[in-house]
């Protein structure tokens, strides 16, 4: 075990990334044309990189396994992007998103990082106004916010329930007009799967074109991985079908550090599970949270009831539900952070007052704020004497203009109707703080190799707030990247074109095709999904919203069997050099099936609760607190970085210690 | 329920393709129509046969990816609805269902029903964009204010996932609602005026160029189309395109 330097600028954090970007080298226009760099994945991170680098005259590679950039999985973020804009006067400030940022993530994130993305969120929503990126305005014209979890300050801009999708067609845009100047060079329906390091830098790729199979080498001076989280280790997610983390994985193996894998969030707000052919899980977006309470019954008596369908959860009375971050926090309420609302979901699931078939749903109830909304109208539009119908009816409208597609949605997807009815919600594995290992550079431990947005482990620590996701891809992409990139590619003006025709590059690709032969011509009797579905359960059972010494054990035992049945009795059908979607699964797969076993590692390493990362042994006895999860800052106050030995069990630990010089580290209170 | 599923299936972009038959028991209603395609594709790769390819990726109506036409119309049977949120309960017990890619001279078949639209890219390539540069400069995002209703309108039609819907539905397999929306979002807002002449002739030309047909205003992209995107975008590009036009 080692310790390892983030490389964070000396002086007030308040000033360390004024000054970093005032010294910092830069490379001349005419020498900009002479750099290539690789950008895979188009999400937020990705998509604002490459084409804020490409702006800047760089030769600009982008690789999507997506059919478009486009249609990365930012797309599908729903409620919104945080900004210290203070446009509300609320008291907000620079300080303050910083402050919220590093105690929502309980601690275990690099202040400096957290300060820098507090500063640059206020460029990123004036930069994506620019672009037409349509956000929400009142009637003045102005721009509209709204309040997320964990903060006292309305902070989040929208763009209806559909954020991610305007900020990532933004970002689409951006790169589109590059993609016109020649300046980046897209290459749709690729997937990267190896990393090549020449000289001990990353000097490119090996990717593979999905649609003919064939397997192409790309060369670089620098390789940044915009190639977003690994929350399909659970099999069952929020993430996109093929969301995967195989090329984090395979820098990984190439020597970069893992860093924080055990921190993953559940999402409190998800539509919950109907069935075993499930193939994933749908968000509903935090932003219900500020008008939705969230409830189950009190009385176990009516939880049989609404089990068997004699009761409806209309007919509970008042006094007889149990508002459970209500009566426990009193201070948030409903707008707990993501990790608190989820594990008091749980609790009350596990205590037997789930209100669905499976036992595993809890009400998300919007009748309360109906009522208001409707009568705060009735009195604008002067209607004194309104009937309860009317007001109800006047709520729906503004409920309706608030979130409709997301009511639309849940009633797509469920047949019911949530302006009649409470939503059905249970907690669903949603992101994954963790990821590659970056100092403040946002470079990897392999020289040249940058990770961007979920795909790093920096900004979010072990719990990230609503809202912030969004708006630490962009700031990467955008603003901090471009700067620190820049940096590095100043020592290389010299070097001229990188090679594809050497052995480091012969060696990956090699590497690559037997991987992909051997798993074709497995002739095995299991599909991938059947190993797919199998790890997530270890994962969500052992490795989910609680843990605990013994179950961890056990999934890194069960997970390294489960990896060595896939290799055996995998079956994949069709050919290696073709457009074969099994292949692609299978590949992905495999790499879950190591991860996965690290993931568990980690968290039997961590003997704390902090964040999303929960174990049982460390909690809260007696006082205000019982039951609250512990964090142990005496012991666990580092990032874990791991690096590859050949296999996951066999993986070495190292230390980022992190320091604290701006912020009290207190026990994280939303009472 | 039981159902017959009738499929496109086609090798490779070469390959003559073919409709054909497959059996599928024990579809939950619950079941999203892409998770009645995972039962059959398991199915197929038991049996040891080729699983039919797709494209499917979000699985919550947003991406685009999915794209499949089910008996007759794109993304099924159900209005504002994409393939991935389509429910087996808007089948019953013993249906047959049709189901093949997405057809256009500009989206050309890569296999079974997966389909080439990079042509959308290319579009959004010739002026999809305000050429704003990314310095952190810009204007404060307050400054300009811009009238709820113009910022309304200029969400709905940005809200295009940009699936194809309207070209495979449309009987002249035009792109105009596709490139209408795009067109109207800038045009609806104060950053998109600088460009908007240039924007509609550019991408009308390469729309043009990809070999989409024309409108002739029957309406069906419309009624198809997912994400309700309005008619009234293509009115706003013909008159953007033909403002343009005039010096």
């Amino acid at each position: 075990m080692s310790t390892i330097d983030g490389k964070v600028p000396a002086g007030p954090i308040k000033d360390k990334w004024t000054t970093y970007k005032d010294k910092v080298n830069l490379v001349n226009p005419a020498n900009k044309r002479n750099i290539d760099i690789i950008v895979v994945g188009t999400g937020l991170a990705g998509g604002s990189a490459a084409a804020t680098l490409a702006e800047q005259g760089y030769n600009v590679k982008a690789f999507c396994y997506q059919d478009s950039p486009r249609r990365a999985h930012s797309i599908a973020a729903q409620g919104g992007i945080n900004a210290a804009k203070n446009y509300q006067g609320d008291g907000d400030s620079t300080y303050r998103l910083f402050y919220d940022t590093v105690k929502g993530g309980d601690y275990r994130s690099r202040e400096a990082n957290v300060h820098r993305l507090a500063e640059v969120s206020t460029n990123i929503i004036d930069q994506c106004v620019a672009q037409g990126v349509p956000f929400a305005r009142d009637y003045g014209g102005l721009l509209d916010n709204r309040s997320f979890g964990g903060v006292l300050v309305s902070r989040t801009f929208y763009a209806k329930g559909q954020t991610g999708q305007q900020l990532l067609l933004g970002a689409y845009s951006a790169m589109n007009r590059q993609i016109a100047r020649g300046k980046i060079q897209m290459f749709n329906r690729h997937e990267m799967l190896d990393l090549v390091i020449v000289d001990g830098k990353a000097r490119g790729i090996i990717a593979r074109n999905l649609v003919t199979g064939e397997i192409e080498r790309h060369s670089a001076h620098a390789v940044v991985l915009g190639t977003g989280g690994y929350g399909n280790v659970f099999f069952l997610s929020t993430n996109a079908m093929g969301s995967n983390t195989t090329a984090a994985w395979k820098t990984h193996k190439r020597g970069a550090y893992f860093a924080n894998p055990c921190y993953t969030q559940i999402h409190p707000t998800c539509i919950p599970r109907s069935g075993d052919y499930q193939s994933k899980l749908t968000l509903m977006s935090e932003s219900l949270r500020n008008d939705g309470r969230i409830w189950v019954p009190g009385r176990k008596e009516d939880v049989e009831a609404i089990r068997s369908g004699k009761l409806k959860p209309t007919e509970i009375a008042e006094e007889n539900r149990d508002y459970y971050l209500e009566r426990r926090y009193p201070a948030f309420g409903n707008l707990v952070p993501r990790d608190v609302a989820s594990r008091a979901a749980k609790e009350r699931c596990d205590a037997g007052f789930g209100v669905n078939a499976t036992g595993e749903a809890v009400y998300l109830d919007f009748a309360a704020a109906i009522v208001r909304y409707g009568k705060e109208q009735a009195l604008l539009k002067g209607e004194n004497n309104a009937t309860d119908a009317r007001i109800k009816e006047l709520g729906k409208e503004i409920v309706k203009a608030k979130y409709g597609n997301l009511f639309d949605m849940y009633k797509q997807i469920t047949a019911d109707n949530p302006y009649q009815t409470p939503m059905m919600i249970y907690p669903a594995v949603h992101y994954t703080m963790g990821g590659l290992w970056v100092d403040y550079n946002l470079m990897t431990s392999v020289q040249g190799c940058y990770a961007i947005g979920e795909a790093n482990f920096s900004d979010h620590g072990a719990n990230r707030l609503g809202a912030s996701a969004l708006m630490q891809g962009l700031a990467d992409g955008y603003f901090v990247l471009p700067y620190t990139i820049g940096d590095y590619l100043s020592n290389d003006i010299r070097t001229g074109k990188i090679s594809t025709d050497t052995p480091e590059f012969a060696e990956a690709e090699e590497n690559v095709k037997q991987r992909l032969e051997s798993l074709v011509g497995n002739n095995g009797t299991k599909s991938v999904d059947y190993y797919h579905k199998k790890l997530g359960n270890i994962m969500w059972n052992k490795c989910g919203m609680s843990r605990n010494e013994q179950g961890l054990k056990e999934a890194i035992a069960e997970i390294a069997e489960l990896r060595d049945d896939f290799y055996k009795n995998v079956s994949v059908p069709g050919g290696a050099y073709e457009l074969n979607q099994e292949l692609e699964k299978a590949g992905r797969v495999a790499d879950f099936l190591e991860l996965g076993e690290l993931f568990a590692k980690d968290a039997l390493d961590r003997n704390e609760s902090c964040g999303g990362h929960f174990r049982e042994e460390s909690v809260e006895v007696g006082g205000p607190q019982d039951g609250e999860a512990l964090r142990d800052d005496e012991n666990y106050a580092y990032v874990s970085a791991w690096e590859y030995k050949g296999k996951p069990s066999d993986a070495v630990l190292h230390k980022e210690e992190l320091t604290f010089n701006d912020i009290k580290l207190t026990q994280r209170s939303y009472k | 329920m039981n159902l017959t599923l009738k499929i496109w299936r086609q090798k490779s972009a070469n390959d003559k393709g073919k409709m054909v038959d497959y059996k599928v028991a024990g579809i939950s209603e619950h079941m999203s129509f892409l998770e009645m395609m995972d039962v059959l594709n398991e199915q197929l790769i038991n049996s040891g046969e080729e699983p039919v390819s797709f494209d499917h990726d979000c699985r919550e109506g947003i991406c685009g990816s999915c794209s499949m036409f089910i008996n007759g119309e794109a993304h099924g049977p159900v209005k504002g609805t994409t393939t991935c949120q389509l429910h087996m309960r808007s089948f019953n017990d013993g249906d047959t269902i049709y189901i093949e890619p997405f057809r256009a001279k500009a989206f050309p078949v890569i296999k079974d029903l997966v389909v080439n639209r990079s042509s959308f890219d290319r579009i959004q390539h010739s002026g999809g964009f305000i050429s704003v540069n990314t310095s952190g400069n810009t204007q404060d995002a307050n400054a300009t204010p811009i009238p709820k209703h113009d910022a309304d309108l200029a969400m709905d039609a940005a809200a295009c996932i940009g699936c194809g819907a309207c070209v495979a539905t449309c009987k002249n397999s035009s792109a105009m609602l596709f490139v209408g929306a795009k067109v109207s979002q800038y045009a609806l807002l104060p950053q998109g005026q600088v460009e908007a002449k240039e924007r509609a002739q550019n991408m009308v030309a390469q729309m043009d160029a990809e070999g989409f047909g024309n409108c002739t205003n029957t309406g069906a992209c419309e009624v198809e189309c997912p994400k309700g995107i309005s008619l009234s975008n293509i009115a706003r590009m013909n008159r953007e395109f033909l403002s343009g036009a005039i010096k």
